[in-house]
């Protein structure tokens, strides 16, 4: 949403060389009113394929969790138990600290993607050589399977024998058990996601400087403002809107994490790195499939809790920006 | 141009996408009869230590049976797998014969829905009649079995015992003084492989015959809800012997990332001394190796009530979606035959007996295989808890790896399973919970 709305400013003004001769043409086919136009572009036969593709795949499905959500199920058959289901998942013992575990992760992923993205698209925007080889370097983890990069991570994080291991031994540093101890092995989890996401925010960010005119720092230049200024005066404040943007995906990202977690620690050791995700999914595998389901819809209703007004928030702030 | 390129490629990528889709359904229609031979398909979990065997004892069955030919499909170990199969049998997606655990795990696969019935069946001729009650639900058989049984105790570096003049432990105060002995030595006395988080349940499942020794109806009172892990001193040991080793500092460091495939092979050079755990592992390792390693059963209090608990073989499996039952049988009884045995250990060596009559363990059989036989000839084994009552939790790892790491105190551990358990009685709908 948030994208979208800005990629239409920032398409001209993207290539900045070239922005002159496109922008007229561009643009004014867009300002003719394109919502008046869409409610009569189609039939009503027209909309019936994905209709019912949407029907049976999404919404049919979505009905009846709510209902497996309040029976005890064994696939086989189905005992309607009320609300036993959610009492249970709501006692579930690693549940506090479940979702404890869930906000830290979602919040230090977010936070340190908004950080290091804004950075690292400082540094990628800037005068350096071969700036577009450099954009896809950071960019190559985010294609990599979620999977592969637990699986990989987790060798090189072995103590005694994984790489980072015996390079900081050989720096005379005592290496954690980073995936294995209790303290650590949520944040391990939570830095790889970084690495592995931050070239997305990245790019986000590349994106949304790009979109500043020139003229913002020239005024400052003008003013005998230096380095710093541009940056906190200038590009913090003008990419906002790509800030809100990464905040946003990587929070959503953050809150529904699971595929990384699972493979890199299995929400251990203990319960010690169990997101929601996690909990639910151990419920599933032990074939409590009404308690899974019903904490599929407290899953669902948390994330909107959350990602909602945020939502609604930041696209009242963009409006006003 | 640019555009419709792009179109192109997208088409391309959708139809290469769905390239894996169609080979799949052409695939599974082609199983059945073509050109007077029967297929039929068999599921196994994807360990090197089943496939290898399976593969062996196909060999051999389809010499036997040259009408008939074996398609093997693999699916993951530990509760993925459970998942994976309860959803095959319930969208009647199953092979024609597949091999799953037998005892607590075969009583959530509802058999009376969905197994064929092989009660007093040809099929079980040579399967040995103490394996039936691991199989066998409300009076009706559905398995035979398939591998060897195995132990779950302590596995233990022989060659380390000697050098340090140790004896097999008979109480737990014995393997205490061991471990000291064997840390003060500088060699880890206790060996943990967490990151298989399944290793972590033998402290308490591999107890087991301790408590049935200090109360032999202990399993049928558990099924009925009349004793608790938390409340029942004896059965709580098993949790506090799991929180020994860190308390004390005989755990290895690297406890919390081992797999069991590491520290097997630590175990086998001597970098530590004794390893909680089921034996099947051994017959992962060269024969030299394996020939370094025995078993004993974990010490209870009593040394005149010592011995060790067995995991019962699993059991093989045939689906009434079947649409080739009598194949299918006829390789159910060959793999539970002495021909089916041989053929198995030729390409692993057996790690505990068979439960097949007339097979023998061979000569070249581990150490861990014979030092199990002793337990079961001088009648001091009790088969584990999941093959004599269906209450087991799904989430005993995790609590076990916590208080293992020193998370959680002992007592709280066995509360924790206690309650993690009330959901597995609910769900299979058991009198009295």
């Amino acid at each position: 949403m948030v994208m979208s709305s800005r990629a239409d400013e920032a398409r001209p003004v993207g290539h900045r060389d070239d922005a002159g001769a496109g922008r007229p043409a561009r643009k004014s086919p867009r300002a003719t009113g394109v919502r008046n136009v869409r409610a009569h572009t189609y039939p009503y036969w027209f909309y019936a394929p994905a209709g019912i593709v949407y029907g049976l795949i999404f919404l049919v499905p979505t009905v009846i969790s709510f209902y497996f959500a309040f029976t005890r199920w064994t696939l086989f058959e189905s005992e309607f138990i009320g609300l036993d289901n959610f009492r249970q998942f709501f006692s579930e013992q690693a549940l506090v600290s479940g979702l404890r575990n869930t906000l830290v992760y979602a919040v230090v992923t977010s936070g340190l993607k908004v950080v290091l993205g804004m950075l690292l698209a400082v540094l990628l925007t800037g005068p350096i050589r071969s700036r577009g080889l450099m954009r896809s370097v950071i960019f190559f983890p985010v294609l990599v399977s979620t999977v592969a990069v637990g699986i990989t991570f987790s060798v090189l994080l072995q103590p005694d024998v994984g790489v980072v291991s015996t390079v900081l031994a050989k720096l005379g540093i005592t290496a954690p058990d980073w995936l294995g101890d209790p303290a650590t092995a949520l944040l391990s989890v939570a830095l790889v996601d970084v690495w592995k996401g931050v070239g997305l925010a990245t790019l986000i960010y590349i994106a949304g400087i790009l979109a500043i005119p020139r003229d913002y720092y020239e005024a400052v230049d003008v003013d005998g403002g230096g380095a710093w200024t541009k940056f906190r005066n200038v590009t913090v404040p003008l990419s906002r809107p790509a800030t809100f943007t990464v905040i946003l995906l990587s929070l959503i990202g953050g809150l529904r994490s699971f595929d990384l977690i699972w493979t890199m620690t299995g929400g251990g050791p203990g319960f010690s790195s169990d997101v929601i995700a996690s909990i639910i999914y151990k419920t599933y595998q032990a074939g409590f499939f009404g308690l899974s389901t019903a904490g599929n819809v407290v899953l669902f209703i948390l994330v909107t809790l959350i990602v909602y007004p945020l939502s609604r928030y930041f696209n009242s702030r963009e409006v006003e920006s | 141009m640019k555009i419709s390129r792009s179109r192109l490629t997208i088409a391309t990528v959708a139809a290469f996408a769905l390239v894996p889709l169609a080979a799949c359904s052409s695939s599974s229609d082609s199983s059945g009869s073509s050109g007077g031979k029967t297929e039929i398909t068999l599921l196994t979990d994807n360990a090197e230590t089943t496939v290898k065997p399976a593969k062996a004892v196909i060999a051999a069955f389809e010499k036997a049976n040259p009408t008939i030919t074996v398609k093997t499909e693999t699916r993951p170990g530990g509760s993925d797998g459970d998942n994976l199969v309860k959803t095959k049998l319930s969208t009647g997606d199953m092979s024609d014969v597949f091999w799953y655990n037998s005892g607590s795990l075969l009583q959530a696969l509802s058999p009376e829905k969905t197994l064929v019935d092989l009660t007093n069946d040809p099929a079980l001729k040579d399967t040995d009649p103490s394996f039936l009650p691991a199989v066998t639900q409300n009076g009706k058989v559905y398995g035979a079995p398939w591998g060897t049984a195995m132990g779950g105790g302590i596995l233990y570096n022989k060659d380390v015992y000697s050098q340090l003049g140790l004896s097999v432990p008979k109480t737990w105060a014995e393997f205490e003084s061991n471990s000291d002995k064997i840390k003060a030595a500088g060699i880890t006395p206790v060996l943990g492989t967490l990151k298989d988080t399944f290793t972590s349940q033998l402290y308490v499942l591999g107890d087991f015959h301790n408590v049935a020794a200090s109360n032999p109806k202990w399993a049928d009172d558990y099924t009925a809800n009349k004793v608790k892990y938390a409340t029942d001193p004896v059965a709580l040991k098993g949790f506090q012997k799991a929180a020994e080793p860190k308390q004390k500092g005989w755990l290895n460091s690297s406890a919390g990332s081992l797999t069991f495939a590491q520290g097997i092979k630590q175990l086998a050079q001597g970098k530590a001394a004794q390893y909680p755990m089921l034996t099947f592992p051994i017959s992962t390792l060269a024969p030299a190796d394996a020939a370094k390693i025995g078993f004993f059963g974990i010490p209870g209090d009593d040394a005149s009530t010592n011995g060790a608990t067995i995991w019962e073989p699993g059991g093989q499996y045939i689906p009434k979606t079947s649409k080739n039952i009598d194949a299918a049988k006829k390789f159910v009884a060959f793999v539970a035959s002495v021909a089916g045995t041989d053929a198995f250990s030729s390409a692993v060596p057996p790690t505990g007996p068979y439960l097949v009559k007339g097979s023998t363990l061979p000569d070249n059989a581990p150490p861990v295989a014979t030092d199990m036989q002793a337990y079961i000839d001088s009648k001091t084994s009790t088969p584990a808890l999941e093959f004599l009552s269906p209450v087991k939790g799904p989430s005993l790892e995790q609590i076990m790896v916590a208080v293992m790491t020193g998370q959680t105190a002992p007592q709280d551990g066995a509360a924790q399973y206690d309650s993690d358990v009330t959901k597995q009685a609910k769900q299979l709908g058991l009198p009295g919970w």
